[in-house]
């Protein structure tokens, strides 16, 4: 059990890093889509289908939709991969960002209690998830929605209004 | 599954069932679970590779009828063996990966779509005993499998290095995404009504007869038969076949995300497209014609796979019939017909379901009133959107020179 466990959080992270090291964009989002194929597989290993399945529907099939549309419509031409200077501050930036995560991760897993006998099962079935959705958090799922609607639309208007205009050009 | 062992069904609706365990009855438990689920993917397998080969022969034949011309017909006894010569054409063709194409992703790209294609089988019910998984969110997984293949027609567009195949597949993409909407959609009312995700229990919540008569499909409801348009139209759209064939008009976009591809990497990608065309109609069978149930109680005699089948090759050759009929849409009206009258059409059946469940203690002349406001709640939206949509376009007049 543990075997299959290690094997996923392998492919998941590994992944994960290798997306990252990689210079070439599209590569990196494919590989993405691995890594999150990755959870997926945690979340049904772990018992939780309805996750796992909505995992694959949402992560594979719309986010990364998403950001491959992003990327083709926010370069101009094909082998537009060149990475920006490492400069320090762009280096200062990525470790402070970097170790703020860490910390958050570390500090929740840490302070999270560890079963010490394994729990019962218990029998969660997709009726009572959406129960459970259509119940108190409602209001915090559409708020989440929203948010991320407005946030596409920011990137779309960001990544449109790229071209720089010169004096004499019509309005 | 011992369960088909024990019940009082007839001898052929168990047979396979029987056949399996005989097989696999002497091994030890996990070697045993291993080999039948083996035996489960070789069968799917088999089947559906078998009725791609035939259904690409049926097309051909059925075109070539409804164009007044015989079809093939020189291979074998009247042409049943064209689908065979077709695949040896296509294994011995040269395989051309243009030279600054991404070979790797060239490659990955009909293997994962026919991967995700074959993925969608797992969860269809195809007879009572023959539900090779059984889910308890079964028809999210199968629309989360089938959302793979956005990734790789994308996958196929770019790693062309073509820009025609990367044009065509964003708009293949545009087109995939627009119906991914209505089909999901109108699969929500079949979820409200039965209160369950799992396509086993959807089968059963269609299980009985009005009168002894009628079944009691899905399809036979006012939301029922909305959605199952949708759900049939957005399904047209999804497998890219006429008259949404846009990504792929051989007529006149040299097959668009597919320009770049040759040989058997050519054959998989409509190898992908047969078997989602029948994990789609497999899909609409279980949700709205009863699944594997019979029509009529008198005629429960014959197994309930034999059911499946012949409702799943009546859709698939009204797919066929639909492809001789149509002409292909513009990409304009494609969109337009997604966005301006299907998506809204199936946000106001989930109001028609949620009225019909919601007056299931109705009897005697309030039924009268219950159909004719459900009916009125599916006509009147589909006549209005239905006219908005060819607002401007009038009566075509034709001028001779």
């Amino acid at each position: 059990m543990n075997s299959v466990l290690a094997l996923i959080a392998l492919a998941t992270i590994g992944t994960a890093v290798t997306a990252l090291a990689g210079r070439n964009l599209l590569h990196s989002v494919l590989l993405f889509a691995v890594s999150w194929a990755g959870i997926a597989a945690f979340f049904l290993w772990s018992g939780a289908e309805f996750a796992a399945f909505a995992q694959a529907l949402v992560y594979i099939g719309a986010i990364s939709m998403a950001v491959l549309f992003a990327i083709l419509l926010t370069r101009h031409s094909r082998d537009d991969f060149a990475p920006e200077p490492a400069l320090a501050g762009r280096a200062f930036a990525a470790v402070l960002t970097g170790t703020a995560v860490a910390g958050v991760l570390i500090w929740a897993v840490a302070s999270s209690p560890l079963a010490a006998a394994p729990s019962p099962v218990p029998a969660v079935t997709v009726r009572s998830l959406g129960w459970q959705l259509m119940g108190p958090p409602a209001a915090a799922l559409l708020a989440t929605g929203v948010l991320l609607t407005v946030a596409l639309i920011g990137a779309v208007v960001i990544a449109a209004g790229e071209r720089p205009s010169k004096p004499g050009d019509p309005p | 599954m011992s369960q088909a062992a024990t019940t009082n069904a007839s001898f052929l609706e168990r047979a396979p069932v029987l056949l399996r365990d005989w097989l696999t009855g002497s091994l030890p438990g996990p070697a045993r679970w291993l080999a039948n689920a083996l035996i489960a993917i070789v069968a799917i397998l088999a089947v559906f590779g078998l009725l791609f080969a035939f259904l690409t022969l049926a097309e051909r034949k059925i075109l070539g009828r409804v164009q007044n011309r015989p079809g093939p017909n020189r291979t074998g006894w009247f042409g049943l063996l064209q689908p065979f010569a077709d695949g040896i054409k296509m294994l011995t063709k040269e395989d051309i990966v243009p030279r600054s194409a991404d070979p790797f992703l060239h490659f990955l790209a009909p293997v994962a779509l026919l991967g995700f294609s074959i993925l969608t089988f797992a969860v269809i019910p195809y007879g009572r005993y023959l539900a090779p998984v059984e889910l308890n969110a079964a028809v999210l997984y199968f629309f989360a499998a089938g959302s793979g293949a956005e990734l790789a027609v994308f996958m196929a567009g770019w790693a062309s290095h073509n820009k025609y195949s990367l044009l065509a597949a964003m708009r293949a993409l545009a087109q995939l995404i627009s119906y991914e909407l209505p089909l999901l959609l109108s699969f929500v009312p079949v979820a409200l009504a039965t209160g369950t995700l799992s396509t086993t229990g959807i089968v059963a919540a269609q299980a009985g007869w009005r009168w002894n008569l009628i079944p009691h499909w899905f399809v036979f409801t006012p939301w029922g038969a909305a959605a199952f348009a949708i759900f049939m139209v957005s399904a047209l759209a999804e497998s890219n076949r006429s008259p949404f064939d846009l990504p792929e008009a051989e007529s006149e976009l040299i097959a668009g995300h597919l320009t770049e591809y040759s040989g058997f990497k050519y054959a998989l990608f409509f190898m992908a497209e047969y078997f989602g065309i029948c994990a789609l109609s497999g899909m609409a069978v279980t949700l709205f014609l009863g699944g594997w149930q019979a029509p009529l109680p008198a005629l429960s005699f014959i197994p309930s796979y034999v059911w499946f089948a012949a409702k799943l090759l009546a859709l698939l050759l009204g797919f066929i019939w639909i492809r001789a009929t149509l002409p292909r849409l513009r990409i304009d009206q494609l969109t337009r017909l997604a966005w301006k009258f299907l998506v809204p059409l199936a946000l106001v059946n989930l109001g028609t379901a949620a009225f019909w469940s919601l007056t299931l203690g109705w009897a005697g002349p309030l039924q009268l009133v219950r159909w004719a406001l459900a009916l009125g709640l599916v006509a009147v939206p589909a006549l209005l959107l239905g006219r908005g949509l060819s607002a401007g376009i009038g009566p075509r007049t034709y001028r001779y020179a």
